[in-house]
């Protein structure tokens, strides 16, 4: 049995002792913006934030988040209004496919609580373990930018 | 004023950011309840002959509902060709990672403890990788066949034809295999309902064609078959129709009875997905000490791989071959061998990427041959503006171009005269990071002559819902089309919807593919507008009491009124649908494939004493024709370049000698990241067609066919100095520091 708080939210269930966080927010609380993207912790479409720090929940056990609390993209937006880091991914046509995007966000929400006005420099470096097929992550970074409240050259 | 042209966030993000959009997995649809789970039991050897396949244990696995062989299967073969590919393997597997059963679980965490049980036995065969091995012809891939070439395209080249030109330059390229891997893998799920018909939702780029082959393979009534797909999670050319697995697992929801749910792992995908690209190529330019080229020949050996899935491949590089440039004489050829690897399909370029590439190296290493500037050799060759409609030597027909105007442009945002002079400064002073700018100017074929569908229905409220064979997964287009149905009626973005993706509500398209979607599903969008128009017109003189001919519609207030007497009054889209719901469904037929083109620069630094190469600038001219809605036309050339500088610096799909995987995971395979690419410089250039109703070319793979060679030519640039003329993709540290140390070695 785990009780993980599931973006504010506490969840009890009583799952296989192998099961995956990602799995466990996807399957058990039937919470399915979270992606799973590979199978070695290389892609980050699963990243999800643990007590407030971002963590590949392909890589965490459920039972490692016993008592602990998990914030999905699901969870991010307040009273049904955007996240910065939401509204800025679409001004910025920070995605296509979508796929990467809960991972890319709730990293770049990760990032900008630990370097609120990063370089965009800075920001390529913070989402390397994150990937992304359609932007060329060009579009990412400028979202990151927007939504830390620095200008975005074109 | 028009929307046409101006920014527009996509209508798709706010289900996509929020609730992270729902795709093959992340489906809860009632019809799926209690669905079996599925995995596919894989070859983990190249090539051997299949002893037996003991399924015994596995089918006795704690939630076993079901383990299927090749022996289960009544499934017709694929052709009666001796290189038919099973549906899953039986006597002979041919590549690591093709299919040879199928478990279904209750529980997907019991998919792995079954699969592990299947007893294959394996009788090994000597591997065939590669070209030489492929052409050596021993062992065979198919018995029935006396080679593994599995067809030629054109003569081979005669030597004695190439000998009186003053300067003439040969140049044995890689085009090395790559892997599209999509954000999102492959994924299916499906289940026969009690009226007999099979609903799928399949990741794919054309539900349409998908239905078509699902109805066949499993001999139905195509009427029988539905076919969904949710959102996409890319597909880069790789998730074209179904594939082989999505036969097999509906025939086991047939079989068992039980809906079924498929997801392939990453590295499945790695392995058994198909690759792209995986050509060897020589390319001979024959001109003079002028800069002006003669003659061009390019012969290609393609790969296929283990099945030959996309034998058409080579033949787009072949009308491509010559370029950008007027070249009186162009010959080509092409090999296609079979090999013990994952059978190679479209990606991102399907074809084009590899005649730009070996036309563009070939061209640099002719200027290189003749002391000329690249730039300057270009120049000399491109075909004029004035030529066009353009018709090369093999009979590629060519639109529209500006081909020097958009180097130019490119040239201009680069400051290339700056850039050689910073080159030349580091060359004097010996700088052990030497500076490398290269240049790549393309054309490109999008779209095709096979047309698309397009249904338009104003509704009794005056909201409209639009119908598209296109299969948008990622690219916007129902953004773009929403913008142009806008422009076009009057209408509210916010009050029009477009649908697509499901066979019951689209029943004819051909779907997402080879940059086609805005200039043939734009074009049909805009036919069946342009219909209702004149639907309309007749209905708003008759409320109007007005002559048709009389009345026209406002665009920008979106009623119709009498021309001329805007004060007599006006009927709104609302009033007419509510006096007639208004829907007409089009096939725009008659468009034609559309050539966009581009000026890329590269700019790399290389460290001379290591062989790394860091990408500085990117900067691109990208033209196809009007840009609709420039979010999404920019962000398809982020994409696109983003994937093209992959296949030059590193991404390359590896296999041992005896057809081991080397790059089965996303550890192992250098997928691009954010650290590796710069910000890209985008420069506008915009020359309509005449071959559709938009003007509009396809954006979806120019700066991907654009981008490799410019940056594989910058690598070289960098070197020249030190006598290197050619170095292979990816230009991994490894591969650049042997060039150079074989070229004479490193600086200092």
């Amino acid at each position: 049995m785990v009780t993980i708080r599931v973006n504010g939210r506490t969840t009890a269930n009583a799952v296989p002792d192998r099961t995956l966080l990602v799995h466990y927010l996807r399957d058990t609380v039937g919470l399915t913006g979270t992606k799973v993207g590979c199978d070695t912790s290389s892609c980050g479409a699963c990243t999800v934030l643990l007590d407030g720090e971002s963590v590949k929940s392909c890589t965490v056990l459920a039972a490692q988040a016993d008592g602990r609390a998990v914030t999905t993209v699901e969870g991010l937006g307040a009273d049904g209004a955007l996240h910065p880091v939401q509204r800025a991914f679409r001004q910025q046509h920070g995605l296509q496919c979508g796929f990467c995007t809960p991972g890319m966000i709730m990293a770049a929400v990760s990032l900008l609580r630990e370097n609120p006005k990063p370089t965009r420099a800075e920001v390529r470096q913070a989402l390397e373990g994150n990937l992304c097929r359609c932007t060329g992550y060009h579009n990412i970074v400028s979202a990151v930018i927007d939504a830390s409240g620095q200008p975005v050259a074109e | 004023m028009s929307l046409l042209g101006t920014k527009v966030v996509r209508t798709e993000d706010l289900r996509l950011i929020t609730s992270g959009g729902v795709y093959v997995d992340d489906l809860r649809e009632p019809m799926l309840a209690g669905a079996a789970h599925a995995v596919f039991v894989r070859s983990v050897v190249a090539h051997a002959r299949i002893g037996s396949v003991d399924v015994s244990a596995a089918s006795k696995a704690p939630g076993v509902v079901g383990v299927f062989t090749a022996a289960d299967l009544d499934l017709a073969p694929a052709s009666d060709e001796p290189t038919a590919e099973p549906w899953l393997a039986g006597d002979v597997v041919r590549y690591v990672g093709e299919p040879i059963a199928l478990v279904l679980t209750e529980e997907r965490y019991q998919l792995a403890d079954a699969a592990e049980l299947v007893d294959v036995d394996y009788d090994p065969l000597p591997a065939v990788i590669g070209f030489d091995s492929a052409l050596a012809g021993d062992p065979l891939l198919f018995a029935g066949t006396d080679s593994n070439v599995f067809r030629t395209n054109g003569a081979p080249l005669d030597e004695s034809t190439f000998r009186d030109y003053e300067v003439v330059v040969t140049c044995r390229t890689v085009n090395q295999r790559v892997a599209p891997s999509p954000m999102e893998a492959r994924g299916a799920s499906c289940v026969w309902g009690a009226d007999g018909r099979l609903v799928m939702w399949l990741s794919t780029q054309n539900a349409q064609i998908a239905r078509t082959t699902l109805a066949k393979r499993l001999d139905v009534d195509p009427a029988l078959v539905r076919v969904v797909t949710p959102d996409v999670g890319g597909g880069f050319g790789a998730k074209i129709g179904a594939h082989p697995e999505a036969v097999v697992l509906a025939w086991a929801a047939r079989r068992t009875g039980r809906a079924v749910r498929w997801m392939e792992s990453r590295s499945e995908n790695l392995t058994a997905m198909t690759h792209g690209r995986g050509q060897r190529q020589t390319v001979t330019v024959a001109g003079r000490r002028d800069g002006t080229v003669a003659a061009l020949r390019l012969d290609i050996e393609q790969d296929l791989g283990a099945y030959p899935r996309a034998p058409h491949l080579p033949g787009l590089t072949e009308m491509m071959a010559s370029g950008v440039y007027r070249v009186p004489r162009v010959e080509t050829s092409a090999v296609m061998v079979l090999t013990n690897t994952v059978p190679i399909a479209a990606y991102r370029g399907a074809g084009r990427p590899e005649a730009a590439a070996a036309v563009e190296r070939a061209m640099d290493v002719f200027a290189a041959e003749i002391g000329m500037d690249p730039v300057e050799v270009r120049k000399r060759n491109f075909i004029r503006p004035q030529e066009f409609p353009y018709r090369t030597p093999n009979g590629t027909e060519y639109d529209t171009g500006e081909y020097e105007a958009a180097l130019d442009r490119a040239l201009a945002a680069a400051d290339y005269s700056a850039l050689r002079a910073e080159q030349a400064r580091r060359r004097a002073a010996g700088d052990v990071v030497a500076l490398g700018i290269g240049i790549s100017t393309y054309v490109e074929i999008t779209g095709d002559g096979s047309g698309e569908s397009g249904r338009v229905d104003v509704n009794r409220d005056g909201s409209v819902t639009a119908y598209t064979g296109s299969s948008p997964h990622g690219q916007g287009i129902a953004t773009t089309l929403a913008m142009l149905l806008s422009d076009r009626l009057g209408i509210p973005m916010a009050r029009i919807t477009v649908r697509h993706g499901d066979t019951d509500e689209v029943p004819k398209g051909i779907g997402t593919f080879g940059s086609r979607s805005l200039q043939l599903g734009g074009s049909a969008i805009r036919l069946a507008a342009d219909q209702v128009i004149e639907r309309a017109r007749i209905l708003a003189a008759d409320l109007l009491e007005a002559s048709p001919t009389d009345v026209e519609l406002d665009v920008d207030r979106g009623v119709w009124q009498v021309r001329g007497a805007a004060s007599a009054g006006s009927v709104a889209w609302q009033q007419i649908a509510e006096r007639e719901p208004l829907s007409e469904d089009v096939w725009f037929g008659d468009g034609a494939s559309t050539f966009p083109f581009g000026a890329h620069i590269a700019v790399v630094d290389v460290d001379t004493a290591t062989g790394k190469v860091v990408l500085r600038r990117m900067i691109a001219a990208d033209d196809a024709g009007p840009v609709l809605n420039p979010v999404a036309f920019r962000g398809q050339r982020h994409g696109g370049l983003a994937q093209g500088v992959a296949q030059a610096m590193l991404e390359e799909v590896g296999y041992d000698t005896d057809g081991n995987p080397v790059t089965a995971t996303l550890a192992d395979y250098s997928f691009i990241t954010a650290t590796e690419l710069p910000d890209f410089e985008l420069v506008e250039s915009v020359t309509p067609t005449t071959r559709n109703l938009l003007g509009v070319k396809g954006i979806g793979e120019a700066a991907t066919i654009g981008s490799t060679p410019a940056v594989q030519n910058a690598v070289v640039d960098a070197l020249a100095h030190l006598g290197v003329r050619h170095v292979d993709m990816p230009t991994t540290p490894m591969r650049v520091w042997r060039a150079i140390n074989e070229a004479g070695g490193a600086i200092g």
